[in-house]
């Protein structure tokens, strides 16, 4: 039976509690067929216990959700047909080859053992892989891990796609590969939904956004309509002198208002703009009083930054995460 | 922290400022975002010429070739790495030479009745012992199933197999399939062991083949209980920990080293009916020659039991593990 419907998720107050844990607090989703919806949200907010309770992996204590029109729990087989799940840490096995996992899982998905070697080796080359099919994962690099992982949700072509921090954790190059890839299936006529801990990939990819914390959903649109909720990016500027770093400042404050924030070093400074405010007029002004400037940067609003706004606390996360991708994202602009 | 684009001198990249001026907030039009680097297009139409069309989608395996398919995923681990084969290799060795040659002087007056201990009382003994530690081994190899699922199903590529649209048990079967290698193999050691110290089986090969045979369902049914133990505790040690404490009176309190006869009355009837006594005593006739169908029919009543009972709460188990 074919169930039409233009959702590819509907979610009505979703719950999962593990012990006394609530993992997930009542989260309702409307994802349209087609394109790229993200959940956004710092780690253990709840997004990955929203994705295997969507995926079959895992029972609602409460609610209800359909994907492609079927019913998680009472339709979850029709449901496994038309999706397919690309974990957060790879779900591939590590001891075996690139070759083998695909052959593996082409099996189980019905082809023989020989359409499913050619169907491997297909997805190889077209992911750039083939000179490591018969590597063990465990020797593959994190970005080579991820296309596999994809390729290995590509031997049928899923409705839906769950792509659990695709990027977590892998360079900034293979990350764009990653990316593209994505890009490339949804023009395929997948749907993709998509966790992350970045603002900026979900910023990049999806075309609707659910900020999740604490198992709930604060807020949802389109990546506009939450960043012009959050407001502004900041400008950070170093200057060449440390000795300037007041008379910057000054111009800073006299050009772009606002507080000037001077970061720990003797020579950052960063001011937060107002939604819609111009920051070249600063930088010119600068220029023209003759302070050497020596790097600046204007950037999105962080996640921090998007959940104080929202929530009106800073998320309770470790910051690890969120400084490894920013030092991710100053090193690739740097390259 | 801002996630930044960061220029690395004044006026380098400084195209990134439209000369509109910097909007914060405003998004960039879809076209623009992340620009492909040179090349990524070709490699986009290689990914769009291999997605499959839905057309030539193929039907999910069923329960047969799914499990075949996951034991062949056993296979290939044990081509991989190999070293986890020692437990099967080493200790059946062990135990059957220790055993033989400890116990087999002492033991081997018992057994044979005649109260004569020393070298033609460990010959003796043998005859008697060898389809005993056969069993023994094998029971205890089947422990290590246990304890290789519960590492592997804590793995993400268990989510994948979870989120297929496949026949849920072949995982567990698959793996229980695979591990009949395992066993054979362990088997095929100690029988082999067993023939280097003396024991001469009358049923011949036919005899040893079918008692080969019937160890290793029973092996397969018992590992269904080593599964449900797997998916009830929390790590490796806590699954052997869990399966010594089963495994030990099992295999102790049973007529592998000694028989029945020779213990105390309100024991004997326990021991009597301990499965493996039951399983040791058909392996012990069939490898004699002595084919007895309903001591066969009895193993097969334990292999259905254990079946019937654990195989439904480990997929129940399985079913729920988050």
């Amino acid at each position: 039976m074919r169930v039409h419907t233009s959702y590819a998720v509907e979610a009505h107050g979703l719950f999962k509690k593990f012990g006394d844990n609530i993992a997930v607090d009542g989260v309702d989703l409307s994802i349209p067929r087609g394109g790229i919806y993200g959940v956004l949200g710092p780690n253990g907010a709840g997004k990955t216990t929203v994705i295997r309770m969507l995926a079959t992996l895992l029972r609602p204590d409460g609610g209800e959700a359909r994907v492609l029109g079927h019913d998680v729990a009472a339709e979850s087989k029709t449901v496994r047909e038309k999706i397919a799940l690309t974990g957060q840490f790879a779900s591939l096995d590590e001891d075996l080859t690139g070759i083998e996992n695909l052959i593996l899982l082409g099996r189980l998905l019905g082809f023989d053992k020989r359409a499913a070697r050619s169907r491997g080796m297909d997805l190889l080359n077209a992911f750039g892989l083939a000179d490591a099919a018969d590597r063990q994962v465990k020797k593959y690099s994190g970005g080579m891990r991820r296309r596999l992982d994809i390729a290995g949700s590509l031997i049928v072509t899923p409705e839906l796609m769950f792509l659990d921090e695709p990027t977590t954790g892998i360079d900034p190059r293979s990350r764009n590969q990653v990316w593209d890839i994505i890009r490339t299936l949804v023009a395929g006529g997948t749907t993709i939904l998509l966790t992350t801990q970045y603002l900026e990939e979900a910023d990049q990819l999806a075309d609707r956004i659910a900020v999740i914390d604490h198992g709930q959903v604060i807020a949802e649109g389109t990546p506009g309509q939450l960043k012009s909720q959050v407001g502004a990016g900041a400008l950070t500027v170093r200057v060449a002198d440390p000795a300037q770093r007041e008379e910057a400042a000054g111009v800073l404050e006299r050009t772009l208002g606002g507080d000037v924030v001077r970061e720990k070093d003797s020579a950052g400074l960063s001011v937060r703009l107002g939604e819609g405010t111009n920051a070249s007029p600063a930088l010119i002004a600068m220029e023209e009083s003759g302070i050497a400037v020596e790097t600046f940067s204007y950037g999105q609003p962080s996640l921090d930054e998007v959940f104080l706004a929202l929530t009106g606390k800073p998320t309770e996360t470790e910051q690890n995460d969120d400084d490894a991708a920013s030092a991710a994202e100053t090193a690739e602009a740097t390259l | 922290m801002s996630q930044e684009t960061e220029t690395t001198a004044m006026g380098q990249e400084r195209s990134d400022l439209p000369s509109s001026g910097v909007k914060p907030g405003a998004s960039q039009p879809r076209a623009e975002r992340g620009s492909p680097a040179g090349g990524t297009s070709t490699e986009a139409e290689k990914i769009t010429k291999v997605l499959l069309p839905a057309e030539q989608r193929p039907t999910p395996s069923g329960p047969v070739s799914g499990s075949i398919t996951f034991g062949w995923r056993a296979m290939l681990k044990i081509k991989h790495i190999p070293m986890q084969l020692f437990d099967v290799t080493i200790f059946p060795i062990m135990m059957t030479v220790m055993f033989t040659f400890i116990f087999g002087g002492a033991m081997g007056a018992v057994v044979s009745g005649t109260g004569q201990t020393g070298g033609p009382a460990v010959s003796e003994y043998v005859q008697f012992f060898i389809p005993g530690i056969f069993v023994q081994t094998l029971i205890m190899v089947t422990m290590y199933t246990g304890m290789t699922l519960n590492k592997d199903i804590s793995k993400g590529i268990f989510d994948r197999f979870r989120s297929l649209p496949t026949w849920r048990p072949a995982q567990l079967v698959g793996a229980l399939l695979g591990d009949q290698v395992r066993y054979t193999l362990a088997g095929t050691i100690i029988l082999s062991v067993g023939f280097i110290v003396g024991f001469r089986p009358a049923g011949g090969l036919t005899g040893v083949l079918a008692g080969f045979a019937l160890v290793l369902l029973f092996s397969f049914c018992l590992s269904w209980v080593w599964t449900m133990v797997s998916l009830l505790m929390p790590n490796e040690e806590a699954v052997m920990g869990v399966s010594m404490t089963i495994i030990f009176p099992l295999t102790f309190a049973s007529n592998i080293f000694v028989p029945t006869e020779t213990m105390p009355n309100w024991l004997s009837g326990v021991v009597d009916a301990n499965p493996v006594s039951v399983l040791v005593s058909a392996v012990r006739e069939l490898m004699d020659g002595t084919f007895d169908p309903g001591s066969v029919l009895l193993v097969g009543v334990y292999c259905a039991v254990l079946v019937a009972v654990f195989a439904p709460i480990s997929m129940f188990l399985y079913n729920r593990k988050s």
